[in-house]
């Protein structure tokens, strides 16, 4: 009896305090000196502390770039810490690809940088951080512990190409995910940071979708001279594959809803739409499908009501 | 609730009242709820609420002439059963519900819609979607223009549609709908009127401060 205590007691301890709170961040090499953090294809929940986002950095001669900052406070400080053991270089600017809260919580750790992002996400950012906090504190729990309401740590981001030494790179305004997505495009290497505008091997959150735009985003990427894409969300792929599944989805997605409305089904007759077999492989799949008739379907009743 | 809703009459949970929410409220102003009766006859009417919601009452429907089925959305300010209660005139309950996880805070969280300048203009306006069978409407859908608030919102009195009628070409009363604070800004309807054999549909109804709602709904 006393021994089984000791043991609760211990693995109480364990899972509560040491080390509990690590994210467990390994750099993965894309490129030669392009470097991303992997985040779960899941949900946010106490347990993963939000850590289903993908962030990433640049070594240049100048310094160091960071491409999104995390969910929390702690994950952008872990982050940090993890950039230092591959490179001694300064971090010389943060860039945010959009204002969901995943991708920008984290940016109080790099306070003493330059954040940049687009006019528009700092608008959004302005307007939503209050309750996307509250939201995040709600889901993820104590690993949000610290990150307060910050939204004067970003300026407007005015350049569309810079070299910093070695590296020449592209910053393209594009909108689909939300009205304003950044993506980060690295010419020698031929890598893109698409933020949110492509996911692989997870489906899609759409709360602030704009499907059409979104559609004409991923067809220009199409065209672009890219080799590899670190999507905000899912596997690192090959940008044919990656891009074709996600307009794939989202197609389907805008077909399936529009018809819906159009055919006369209430909303929960559309949350009951079969979902085809080549989706089942996308992870967290059922839970954002449900997600994505509710912030959707209203817009088709403004088309087909008269 | 017993006493509050169903005036303590007697009442039996049964599965043949079909209620339907998702498991998450993704927007708590809008959380789709559809309710359908199989299988049982002479029904007076279905009352719909929510016990957790400050307030419960959403929804008294009266399928006179039409199928026991109704779809709409509501407000939520956090995690509650919904439940459909069906009283037939016998005077029996018959309760049927499902458990809604929820955020919350869309019950006092201010409307958006009275933001816009003229809506007035558009206020008691009526659009719609119909699915025809045959001559006759199937399918009705139809969106009301109204801020339908709550009241708990800071500053901003309790404003919504109270009642209407559904009358069929004939002007004969197929439905009654009364609805309460709860139902969601600019509320949309989901009726199947096949039974009607009606080619149009007539909305007669009134808000809490006696503007009055009219509406002539054709193909």
């Amino acid at each position: 009896m006393r021994i089984r205590r000791v043991l609760l007691l211990l693995l109480f301890y364990n899972t509560t305090f040491a080390g509990a709170l690590d994210y467990q961040l390994t750099p993965i090499k894309v490129s030669d000196d392009i470097y991303m953090f992997k985040g779960l294809k899941q949900d946010f929940t106490p347990s993963n502390g939000g850590n289903i986002v993908n962030t990433g950095f640049i070594v240049t001669s100048q310094g160091v770039v960071v491409i999104d900052t995390g969910p929390s406070y702690l994950y952008g400080k872990q982050m940090r810490a993890a950039i230092g053991k591959v490179t001694d270089k300064p971090i010389i600017k943060v860039l945010i690809t959009h204002h969901h809260p995943d991708h920008f919580l984290g940016s109080q750790a790099f306070s003493d940088v330059p954040i940049y992002a687009l006019s528009s996400t700092i608008k959004a950012i302005e307007m939503e951080i209050a309750s996307l906090l509250t939201n995040m504190y709600r889901l993820a729990g104590e690993w949000m512990r610290g990150t307060e309401e910050t939204p004067e740590l970003f300026q407007a981001l005015n350049l569309s190409e810079e070299k910093l030494g070695n590296h020449q790179l592209q910053y393209l305004s594009v909108s689909g995910h939300t009205n304003s997505d950044l993506m980060v495009y690295v010419k020698e290497q031929k890598v893109l940071f698409s933020g949110d505008v492509v996911f692989y091997n997870r489906a899609l959150t759409t709360p602030h979708a704009l499907p059409t735009e979104w559609l004409a985003t991923l067809d220009m990427i199409q065209a672009m001279d890219v080799d590899f894409i670190v999507p905000g969300h899912g596997d690192i792929s090959k940008r044919e594959v990656a891009v074709i599944q996600t307009a794939d989805y989202l197609n389907w997605l805008e077909h399936i809803i529009s018809n819906a409305v159009r055919d006369g089904l209430d909303m929960n007759e559309a949350l009951n739409i079969q979902i085809p077999e080549r989706f089942h492989g996308l992870a967290v799949l059922n839970a954002e499908f449900s997600r994505s008739v509710s912030h959707l379907y209203p817009a088709y009743e403004e088309i087909f009501f008269k | 609730m017993h006493e509050q809703i169903l005036n303590k009459e007697p009442v039996v949970f049964d599965d043949r009242i079909n209620i339907q929410v998702p498991d998450f409220a993704e927007d708590p102003m809008n959380v789709p709820v559809s309710v359908e009766i199989n299988g049982i006859n002479d029904i007076a009417e279905i009352r719909v609420f929510a016990d957790l919601n400050p307030i419960q009452k959403i929804l008294v429907f009266k399928p006179l002439h039409i199928k026991p089925y109704i779809a709409f959305r509501f407000k939520v300010e956090q995690a509650t059963p919904v439940r459909a209660a069906v009283k037939t005139n016998d005077g029996s309950w018959y309760v049927g519900g499902r458990w809604l996880e929820a955020a919350g805070g869309g019950c006092t969280a201010p409307g958006t819609g009275t933001l816009i300048p003229d809506w007035q203009d558009k206020l008691l306006n009526v659009t719609s979607r119909v699915k025809m069978n045959d001559a006759y409407i199937g399918r009705l859908r139809f969106k009301i223009k109204h801020p339908m608030d709550t009241g708990l919102a800071d500053g901003i009195p309790e404003f919504y549609i109270k009642k209407y009628a559904l009358l069929d070409e004939s002007k004969r009363e197929i439905a009654i709908v009364e609805t309460f604070q709860p139902v969601s800004e600019d509320p949309v309807f989901s009726f199947d009127i096949y039974d009607a054999k009606t080619s149009s549909i007539e909305l007669i109804g009134m808000d809490n401060n006696g503007n009055k709602l009219e509406a002539l709904i054709r193909q």
